[in-house]
């Protein structure tokens, strides 16, 4: 073995230990910085075992999170189904925090760890750190010490109240969490300190104020107040408000103040998670071109060897399959197939462009720096706004989209565009749409409640392309709106533009609630 | 960049999740846990495994619009032959391209995942309890043991607590400040030097009165004194006895059927796993009977045929006979269960009583008589009350004494049902019969 001496290889064979991981790292962070510019957080690699990270998985990744019973359901079914060999695990798990913390899997290849390191540690790192949305809602120093703050904080509900009252209120926050976040921007990121000593002042004050005397003074009859008009009532409600658990938190007139808390709690985590939902193309795209880039480069300077690039290929193609529609394994567009290949193609349109390209895209067609131009891509969208960019016509042929509609009043479906000239606009208007989570999430909105009369809170679901509410979900989340705001509730499903109501949803409160 | 290696943090981070997840969902898992056992063969019971329950009960329902009704557009890659305006059939599974499906969610199905072996038993055993038989068990179920309790100054060099006790001594001399042997050398080694030099007198007087007056202290001041000794501490205790022995006895004449046969092994069984989670030690004994009584060992128990009378006193009394011989009352739990058609010779239905009454029932905690019958009898206990010779003869008995119970089983899906009725939680049965 006289030749292993002069190679400049990071490892030999599958094995590895963390040295092998330091030089991995410390290569990848010089192509991935060095080379391609990428601003990332510092790095922190967890190792962990298969059993750890079922229990990750069972709590959205978070590395700590308050206990659920719907986290041991999760757990259940993902270690039955991963037991019989039903389901294989993630490579690894990334948390958007800083320090960026990546896990990976005890049982992969020294070559999986690199990919791993390059995609998660770099890719999903940078797109962390740049993105606007992550920039503008999440605050990625204060995470964990805020989920830390949770977990301590729901245990000493769970102590003080009991579980199941405690379970109640997280089961109704969990209904309500996909209508629980904040579209724009308001005011202030939260901050774990003032978060705690908010908590603490609210407590302290309520024992500082308490005085057994109040309870002996007679009261006279409320004196009556003035009847305000309807919208000012509403503003003073900050009606209409498409926030329900923000709602439910600041105006549900018998909710105890834990109650709230923990509807609050909830609700950051949310708001945490919902840039997340809004940009996983773009997001598994950026860390697939990154580690795709790294890699190839790693074997181009020889720090890899051809088995191990192999090796690479062979999981990297896996994990960017489309199949097509008639194919029994699709399951619709994979985020990962359709992000890197616009990564690509991006990255060909600025180096190689055609004349169509030039006409489409006027503004980076031929500029030659690639990746200067995806670093702005990553920062400044989402995926609506990415797809309806950037999805060129190239892309669309090669893929052979088309768009299909199903339209229950007609007795077929019908091809409403496909690949072609007619085409490309129409198609990537739709696809964009897909992954706007405001058109794709129902639009559910606090309308109006009479706090000085019968206190019926009033909900509109506003329809979208005749799609009502599933019937019997709806009913069972509508119950726990009424459980937590204390009296009864409607939900009416309006056509927006007549105002017509197809459907009405009525919950009374369980009086055990309280 | 830091690596943090967390495999050897401890697992079972979900372990709370989990138990609230079961807890939950209690009800429908102790239903599946049943239906399960009833599909199961006996002996698998004791393994955990896979139940399913109704994916309902544990749903996490939110705002969403349902798959069917209204407009809904795919975009769908690999088109080959769609031009703009075609039109397609509908599927025959509703939704263009299947992609309408994935939008459910959760689908419908029922919710599998793995139950480990004593979750699987805490469900399935759950509020059955052993008869309350508190006086008896202060009487006679207990024996002494000993068990640390602290330490002592007095006792046997056996129990000599040797850490202890240096330690007590290492703090007494600290505290007497007895001199260190260091200390002692270098005084030595000093005088020595001086004594070589013939140096100054005064210097080698005084150090040689230093060393005089350490010596005595070190003398004054042992290194191990009795008041140091510490012993290490029994106190006696009486534990429980955690010992059980079931006797299964079974008619084995020509009438018992296989079937029959069967329905009495299940109980058995049930009855076996029952006392093992109850007891650490449990044991079995086999009598079979005819018109005559055999101990044997299982296989011929269930299996080997006999041909005979039936004579029921004689089962009664070899289980007499081997409790006398083997199981003294005072340090095992006796329970025993007799499996029978119940045929009984009629010159034998005194004598059984009698035996049962005044000689086998105040030694056993619990006595289960399960009469077996076929499966067409059930067509007839509707309206004619048959009753067997052996069940008149145990009735006469159940009004006496509180721990006989029978119950009739023809069917084996009754035997779990029966079985936990026999062994229901007395709280529970108290507030039953209250009202």
């Amino acid at each position: 073995m006289s030749l292993v001496e002069h190679d400049n290889l990071l490892f030999h064979g599958a094995d590895w230990d963390f040295g092998t991981i330091q030089r991995i790292h410390d290569a990848v962070e010089a192509i991935g910085v060095g080379e391609l510019g990428l601003d990332v957080y510092p790095n922190q690699i967890e190792v962990i075992t298969a059993e750890q990270m079922l229990d990750a998985y069972a709590s959205i990744g978070m590395p700590l999170f308050y206990k659920h019973w719907s986290f041991g359901k999760r757990f259940a079914m993902h270690e039955s189904s991963y037991r019989q060999g039903l389901m294989g695990l993630a490579y690894e798990i990334v948390i958007n925090s800083n320090p960026c913390i990546s896990y990976i899997m005890e049982e992969n290849s020294a070559t999986m760890q690199t990919l791993v390191i390059a995609h998660a540690a770099f890719g999903h790192n940078h797109f962390f750190k740049n993105n606007y949305l992550f920039k503008e809602w999440t605050d990625a120093d204060g995470i964990l010490d805020y989920l830390d703050f949770a977990k301590g904080y729901i245990t000493r509900c769970e102590e003080r109240y009991g579980h199941a009252a405690v379970e109640r209120v997280l089961d109704a926050a969990h209904a309500l969490m996909s209508h629980g976040i904040h579209r724009y921007p308001r005011k202030k990121k939260p901050d774990l300190r003032s978060e705690e000593r908010r908590e603490r002042e609210r407590h302290l004050h309520q024992e500082q104020t308490f005085n057994d005397l109040w309870r002996t003074v007679p009261t006279k009859g409320a004196a009556a107040k003035p009847a305000l008009s309807d919208e000012r009532r509403r503003a003073l409600l900050e009606l209409p408000q498409e926030n329900i658990l923000y709602f439910l938190e600041k105006s549900a007139p018998r909710l105890q103040p834990w109650q709230r808390e923990i509807l609050r709690i909830v609700r950051q985590i949310a708001q945490y998670f919902y840039p997340q939902r809004q940009t996983k193309v773009m997001n598994e795209g950026c860390a697939t071109y990154t580690h795709y880039r790294i890699m190839t480069r790693l074997h181009e300077t020889g720090q890899i060897s051809d088995g191990a690039f192999l090796e690479f290929l062979q999981s990297h193609t896996n994990v960017t399959r489309q199949p097509e529609y008639d194919d029994p394994h699709y399951g619709g567009i994979n985020p990962y197939a359709l992000g890197f290949g616009m990564m690509q193609d991006i990255e060909r349109i600025c180096t190689k462009p055609t004349d169509e390209d030039r006409e489409w895209f006027p503004d980076i067609a031929g500029r030659g720096d690639a990746m200067g131009v995806l670093r702005d891509v990553w920062a400044n969208y989402r995926d609506e706004s990415f797809i309806s960019q950037y999805l060129s016509p190239h892309l669309m042929r090669q893929w052979r989209m088309f768009h299909l509609v199903d339209d229950p009043d007609q007795p077929e479906l019908k091809i409403e565009a496909i690949h072609d000239e007619r085409g490309y606009r129409r198609l990537r208007r739709s696809l964009s749409r897909h992954y706007d989570v405001g058109w794709s999430d129902p639009d559910i909105q606090v309308i109006d409640v009479d706090l000085a009369g019968d206190r019926r809170l009033i909900l509109h679901h506003q329809v979208l392309n005749r799609a009502l509410l599933h019937k019997d979900d709806a009913q069972r989340v509508l119950q726990m709106v009424a459980n937590l705001w204390g009296y009864a509730v409607v939900l009416k499903e309006v056509e927006p533009a007549t105002g017509a109501i197809f459907q009405e949803h009525v919950a009374h409160p369980h009086e055990t609630f309280f | 960049m830091y690596i943090i290696d967390r495999r050897l943090n401890p697992g079972g981070k979900s372990l709370a999740n989990r138990q609230r997840f079961i807890r939950r969902a209690k009800a429908q898992i102790q239903r599946a846990v049943r239906q399960t056992a009833g599909d199961r063969d006996i002996t698998d019971l004791e393994r955990g495994g896979e139940v399913s329950i109704p994916a309902d009960g544990v749903r996490e329902p939110s705002f969403r619009r349902s798959g069917e009704g209204g407009v809904h557009d795919h975009i769908l890659p690999g088109n080959k032959r769609f031009v703009e305006g075609d039109t397609v059939d509908r599927p025959p599974g509703g939704g263009g391209g299947g992609s309408a499906g994935g939008d459910n969610g959760e689908g419908e199905d029922d919710f599998r995942f793995v139950l480990t072996r004593d979750e699987f038993l805490d469900l399935f055993l759950d509020d059955l309890e052993l008869p309350d038989l508190a006086k008896r068990r202060v009487a006679t179920v207990e024996t002494q043991g000993v068990r640390r309790a602290g330490y002592t100054v007095t006792g046997s060099p056996v129990n000599l607590a040797l850490l202890r006790s240096m330690r007590n001594s290492l703090s007494r001399r600290i505290a007497m400040r007895r001199p260190k042997p260091a200390e002692l050398l270098r005084l030595q080694e000093e005088i020595a030097l001086l004594e070589e030099e013939n140096s100054s007198d005064e210097r080698l007087i005084e150090l040689r009165q230093q060393l005089e007056q350490l010596r005595l202290r070190t003398k004054r001041f042992p290194y191990i004194d009795p008041i140091d000794l510490r012993y290490r501490r029994f106190e006696p205790v009486s534990k429980p006895v955690a010992q059980a022995v079931m006797f299964c006895l079974m008619d084995v004449s020509g009438s018992m059927t296989e079937h029959m046969k069967d329905l009495a092994k299940r109980f058995y069984m049930l009855l076996y796993i029952f006392l093992t989670r109850r007891y650490k030690h449990v044991e079995i004994v086999f009598i079979r009977h005819t018109h005559e009584a055999k101990e044997v060992d299982e296989d011929t128990f269930f299996n080997s045929p006999e041909t005979g009378g039936t004579v029921v006193s004689s089962a009664l009394r070899e289980m007499q006979r081997i409790v006398a011989e083997r199981y003294s009352p005072d340090s095992w739990n006796i329970y025993a269960a007799q499996a029978s058609d119940g045929d009984n010779s009629p010159n034998d239905g005194n004598t059984s009583a009698t035996l049962l009454r005044d000689e086998i029932l105040p030694v056993c905690q619990y006595y289960a008589y399960l009469e077996v019958g076929s499966d067409s009898d059930r067509m007839q206990t509707g309206f004619i009350n048959h009753k067997t010779s052996l069940w008149q003869t145990y009735e006469t008995l159940q009004g006496q004494v509180a721990n006989l119970a029978m119950r009739k089983v023809n069917h084996r899906r009754e035997i779990y049902p029966v079985f936990r009725e026999l062994f229901r939680r007395r709280d529970a049965e108290a507030g039953a019969r209250v009202p």
